[in-house]
Formats: structure tokens, sequence, C-alpha cells
């Protein structure tokens, strides 16, 4: 699925990477806990979480993830963003919960990894 | 690529703010040197895992990696606690993370048994109040 589609669904904000809304992504994970997300072997992954730190970002870049989500309106600091930037990282932000944001992609097609 | 390259990098413990400067780092020379993705990843998962081990649990380390033709070797040296049982902390879920560690999407016990999946080799030696040191060996070519 684009991002661009995930954007409307989840009438998300785009935090940044406006110019790379075309790109697909083939499957999404939800988690907190950065270990677990380091465990993951997919590429093109989704990131939805609610831990908004600088090792989310940290944790995406090792795992070649390049769009996260940041649900129930986490709000992400400056240092964050340009991290992100730094790594050509798309970042969303979204009012819903994680198990809303999880369900209307679920929803709407997105594949889960498990 | 040169015969053999060095790079050094100091880890302060506790700041989690810089914490995974160093792997971010790794990952860029390695992708420079046209490693395989899939080797990059392994490496700085585990590179990661290791880095965020010296800030979570440590007071201060340094990070040595030597890369030649053959292999990617990271090597973590920290002045910390040290690990007293090396078996019991490789057991998955073992943790003894503070709060503010789990703050921070660590802490699960996960750590170091996702750097012995993710490296090729992995050898950790301690010394209780003194410190720890985790090698990290990744083989560029076929599995040595
Ligand atoms: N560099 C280190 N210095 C001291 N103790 C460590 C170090 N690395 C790991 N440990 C010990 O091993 C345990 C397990 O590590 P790990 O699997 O990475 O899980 P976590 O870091 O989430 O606790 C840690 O909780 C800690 O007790
Ligand atoms: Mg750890």
């Amino acid at each position: 699925m684009k991002i661009k589609e995930i954007v409307k669904i989840l009438d998300a904000r785009v935090v940044c990477g406006e110019d790379q809304l075309e790109q697909t992504i083939d499957v999404a994970f939800a988690s907190d806990l950065m270990s677990d997300v380091l465990t993951l072997k997919n590429d093109n992954v989704l990131l939805i979480t609610g831990l908004a730190n600088l090792q989310t970002i940290r944790t995406a870049e090792m795992s070649d993830i390049s769009c996260i989500i940041f649900a129930r309106n986490k709000k992400v600091s400056i240092e964050l963003i340009e991290l992100a930037r730094e790594n050509e990282m798309i970042v969303l932000e979204c009012r819903f919960s994680v198990f809303k944001t999880c369900g209307l992609l679920f929803t709407a097609g997105v594949k889960p990894i498990f | 690529m040169d015969n053999q390259m060095q790079f050094e990098y100091n880890v302060e413990g506790g700041n989690f703010t810089r914490a995974g400067y160093a792997s971010s780092q790794i990952k860029k020379i390695l992708k420079q040197l046209n490693v395989d993705i899939a080797i990059i990843k392994r490496t700085v998962v585990a590179a990661y895992e290791a880095e965020v081990n010296v800030v979570a649990h440590a007071y201060s380390g340094t990070i040595y990696v030597d890369i030649d033709t053959e292999a990617v070797k990271i090597k973590l040296v920290d002045e910390g606690p040290g690990i007293p049982d090396i078996d019991q902390a490789m057991e998955e879920g073992y943790s003894t993370a503070s709060s503010q560690v789990r703050e921070m999407g660590f802490g699960a016990g996960m750590g170091l048994p996702n750097m012995k999946k993710n490296a090729d080799k992995l050898e950790i030696s301690s010394e209780v109040e003194k410190g720890t040191t985790v090698e990290i060996t990744m083989f560029l070519n076929d599995k040595g």
C-alpha cells in the first residue's frame, strides 16, 4: 500500500518525508518495545508505535524501516524529526490509539508480519 | 576496499540521547563499502543492542571497529558492574534493566539473545565490578 493512502485512512499528519508519500510498504508491525522491532527480518515494514523518542528512530534506522506512525497524538521532538530527516524517513502522527490505527489499516488490507 | 580499516567510538553510560550513534556510523561505513545489505542489517542490529547495553548497564565504554576484506569485528569494552552469570544473562527474558531503560523501549531481556542470532560469532567476557567486553564478528564472504 502507498504511504499516501495510509495518510488518508488515518487522517494523519505528515511530520517529515512529505516528498516520499508515493513509496509503498509491504507489511506492518506495532510495538513499543524496540528490542522486539529489532528481531524483524522483513523489508519494507511500517512501524506503528506509541514510543516517541530518539531510540525509536535509531531502531528504525538499524532495521531499515523507513515509515513510522506515532499513534495517540504522541508529539515528536525537534531532535527526533531531525534524526528522521537525516535518515530520509517518513514520520506520521495520528490521533487514534495504536489499537484503532492497526484496526483501520488491517481492514484496509495492510498485512501483518506474523 | 583498503586491506584494513579501524574506527573507535566512545559511549557514555546513561546517555540515551546518543545511544545508537556509533552503530549508525558503522552502518554508514558498511554501506559505503558496498557490503551486502542483509549482512549490514544483521551487523548493525547486533551492534546497536550491544551499544544500548553499554548505555543501559555500564558507566562508559569504547567501541572498536575493525574491518578487513574477510570480516567486520566490533568490540565493545565497557567499565561497569560486569555480568556475574553470562549464561543467565543470555537467557531470553532475563533483565536487570531499570524503569528508565524500559521507557526507552529496551529492558525486555531480548538484546543478548538477538545479538547471538544475528552475529556470526559472539564472544562475551566479564569481570564483576570491572566491566564487560563483547565482541561481534561478521564474516563478509562465505561464513568462515
Ligand atoms: N554491558 C553490560 N554490562 C553489565 N551488564 C550487562 C551488560 N550487557 C548485558 N548485561 C546484563 O545482561 C542482562 C540481559 O541483557 P539483554 O539481553 O541485552 O537485555 P536487557 O538489556 O533488555 O536487560 C541485562 O539486563 C544486564 O543484567
Ligand atoms: Mg539489552
